[in-house]
């Protein structure tokens, strides 16, 4: 079996019919007098789903949570959660809980407080919230820092204690803005994976907001990607790397190459493109952007593009040109190609070996190959 | 801390602080002055502080200003810090302008223009003037005192701590007691605080809006010294002095532990 990216997906309920919805925002659109942060809005959450919004600052993704959480109306269109329309559905009674980018914990409260808080609001019996505070304390590792206030605590501990807090009511949906935002690199790693854990090991549904691409991709098994106010794609990490539906995220997510030029010639299986210099492509599977004449860019990821210093025997794709710049950065090697029609392309290779054979410098010539399926036609 | 000591920056200093304490210095002094007579030294003595517990006139004053400054401090906190949190939250009703200035106008108003216009409007209405009266001023007086304190306080408030306590399920009135008021409670104490200490020492609001049965410790003092210092005002001044200068000193204390206690926190924090 053949699928975009290295990871089989066994969970993927969007690509069941019958699968029924659990959030669903319905043409929403939200305006700050005169500005419109989201823009005519739908899309579809899962159940148990770990789904991640993504994009730069300003592009509505936290409008859109904040908008789930109750802290804003929709100016227009509705939001369905497990099949309940949430509009007019004040923040505090509704069944999803927030993990703010600040932590927001009470100052003046203990860790066991802070995680206590919503259980309280709740009039639940003292000795259950004891007994869920404990659980959620161990659960977040923070056992013997119960009787802390929130300032003594460092800034991994915080998160932690804002995470134990927001999943101590067991939300329907747990909301997490920028999650990661304030920790450190390391830190961040680390905690992605614990967040994915958590995640699976509650059986909640996940909707977190980030603009740190890796983030998103690490975590999530659907993404939307942003851009003013509308969603450009929702799809899985492997397909939004692999298969960009636009220029945008081909742009947005990772690095990548263009080429413009003209679709020359179709068959069944492959796409002949010229392009501008005259420079014939053939890619497998051109798509809809593939029509007859139609003016396309062809977007290939850097690690697809092989370099080499003698033109590959069997190349279907080689393009001509010298190095122009090289970076060695120990996992993988950076190249930068100037073809001869001018256009500068990034490759970059695996360090698989530590000896190279026949290693290249600045300014030699060089070859760049690349399989027919190894990129994506777009509409220009 | 390596600044040389010239005679310059000596004589500056002592001519400094003699200027603002000297006056307050004699007059702590002489109030433990044997003789009669202020400005004769007649030996060391505290025979002024027993009298003056038995100055019945003094004692009901004070107890007059006691109680004019708790409630109206009370009041007082009560009314800045609503209007704190009004001007700081409703960024954009109509009139905001006018409204944060009319809060603020008293503090920059002159006291006998307050004075006399509060005046003007109990004898208009037909209030009787005594305690009500006075406190009432107070009141007006310190009310935007507490206000300008408390919204220092809010405009770094982080309001994500309401919106947490709300999402974790609690009304925006429970959010108000449980979250909001706990936190801003420092600088409502220190609103407070202030409010009392200007009730205190209020002369002019309260000569004009006071009547007969409420007069204030300031008042009496006044109205006593135009009939010659006597060695009585010094014990009870030196007293009002004491009182005040605890306050800021414990004051200070509580701060200073406060924040080192925090800073030691956050470096055992970082340590984990």
């Amino acid at each position: 079996m053949k699928s975009l990216g290295s990871i089989r997906r066994d969970f993927a309920p969007w690509n069941d019919p019958n699968a029924k919805p659990y959030i669903q925002f319905d043409n929403v659109t939200k305006k700050f007098g005169d500005f419109t942060a989201v823009n005519n809005l739908s899309l579809t959450i899962f159940e148990r789903e770990f789904f991640a919004l993504l994009g730069a600052s300003g592009c509505g993704k936290s409008t859109l949570l904040r908008m789930l959480a109750g802290f804003e109306e929709p100016t227009a269109g509705r939001i369905l959660l497990d099949g309940q329309d949430l509009r007019g559905i004040p923040p505090y009674r509704r069944p999803v809980n927030m993990m703010f980018q600040s932590y927001a914990l009470f100052p003046h409260m203990t860790v066991e407080n802070n995680i206590a808080f919503g259980l309280k609001q709740e009039g639940m019996p003292k000795p259950d919230i004891e007994k869920r505070v404990a659980e959620m304390l161990k659960l977040v590792k923070l056992e013997q820092f119960a009787k802390r206030k929130p300032h003594q605590l460092s800034g991994g501990q915080r998160q932690r204690v804002a995470l134990a807090r927001s999943v101590a009511k067991r939300p329907k949906v747990l909301l997490l803005d920028e999650p990661l935002g304030a920790l450190d690199k390391k830190l961040r790693e680390e905690t992605q994976f614990e967040l994915m854990d958590l995640q699976q090991e509650l059986g909640l549904t996940f909707v977190v907001v980030t603009h740190d691409q890796e983030e998103a991709m690490t975590m999530a098994d659907r993404i939307a990607i942003m851009d003013k106010g509308e969603v450009m794609q929702v799809a899985t990490p492997a397909e939004v790397y692999e298969a960009p539906a636009s220029r945008f995220v081909a742009h947005f997510v990772g690095n990548v190459n263009m080429f413009e030029g003209k679709v020359a010639e179709r068959s069944a299986n492959t796409t002949r493109i010229t392009g501008a210099s005259g420079a014939q492509i053939v890619v497998e599977n051109g798509g809809a952007a593939a029509a007859a004449n139609a003016d396309i860019v062809f977007a290939i990821r850097p690690e697809k593009i092989k370099v080499s210093s003698k033109k590959p025997a069997d190349a279907v794709n080689a393009l001509e040109g010298e190095v122009y710049d090289v970076a060695y950065l120990g996992d993988m090697t950076v190249y930068h190609i100037r073809l001869d029609d001018g256009q500068i392309i990034r490759a970059s290779a695996l360090n698989a070996a530590r000896v190279t054979e026949d290693p290249l410098t600045w300014n030699d010539r060089a070859w760049v190959s690349f399989r027919p399926d190894a990129g994506v036609v777009l509409a220009r | 801390m390596n600044a040389t000591w010239s005679r310059f920056n000596v004589t500056s200093i002592v001519l400094g602080f003699a200027f603002l304490y000297l006056p307050i210095v004699l007059l702590i002094v002489f109030s433990f002055n044997e003789s009669k007579l202020v400005t004769v030294w007649g030996g060391f003595s505290t025979k002024w502080y027993v009298s003056l517990f038995h100055n019945q006139g003094l004692m009901d004053a004070t107890w007059v200003t006691a109680r004019v400054g708790v409630i109206s401090a009370t009041v007082a906190t009560v009314l800045g810090t609503l209007a704190a949190l009004t001007l700081t939250r409703y960024t954009r009703f109509r009139g905001r302008v006018l409204f944060s200035g009319m809060v603020f106008a008293p503090l920059v108003m002159p006291e006998v223009i307050t004075g006399l216009s509060l005046l003007l409007l109990f004898v208009a209405v037909g209030l009787d003037r005594g305690f009500f009266t006075v406190t009432l001023a107070h009141i007006t007086l310190t009310m935007c005192f507490v206000a300008v304190v408390v919204q220092s306080r809010l405009v770094s408030f982080d309001r994500s701590l309401e919106e947490a306590a709300m999402d974790l399920g609690a009304t925006p009135a429970k959010t108000f007691f449980q979250i909001t008021l706990p936190v801003i409670l420092p600088a409502i104490v220190s609103g407070w605080m202030l409010a009392f200490t200007l009730s205190l020492d209020d002369l002019v609001i309260a000569s004009f809006t006071s009547g007969p049965g409420a007069t204030t410790l300031p008042m009496k003092i006044y109205s006593q010294v135009r009939l010659g210092v006597t060695p009585e005002i010094n014990a009870a001044c030196t007293i009002l002095i004491a009182v005040v200068a605890v306050g800021v000193i414990i004051a200070s204390i509580a701060n200073k532990r406060r924040e080192v206690q925090r800073q030691l926190d956050e470096q055992a924090a970082q340590r984990g």
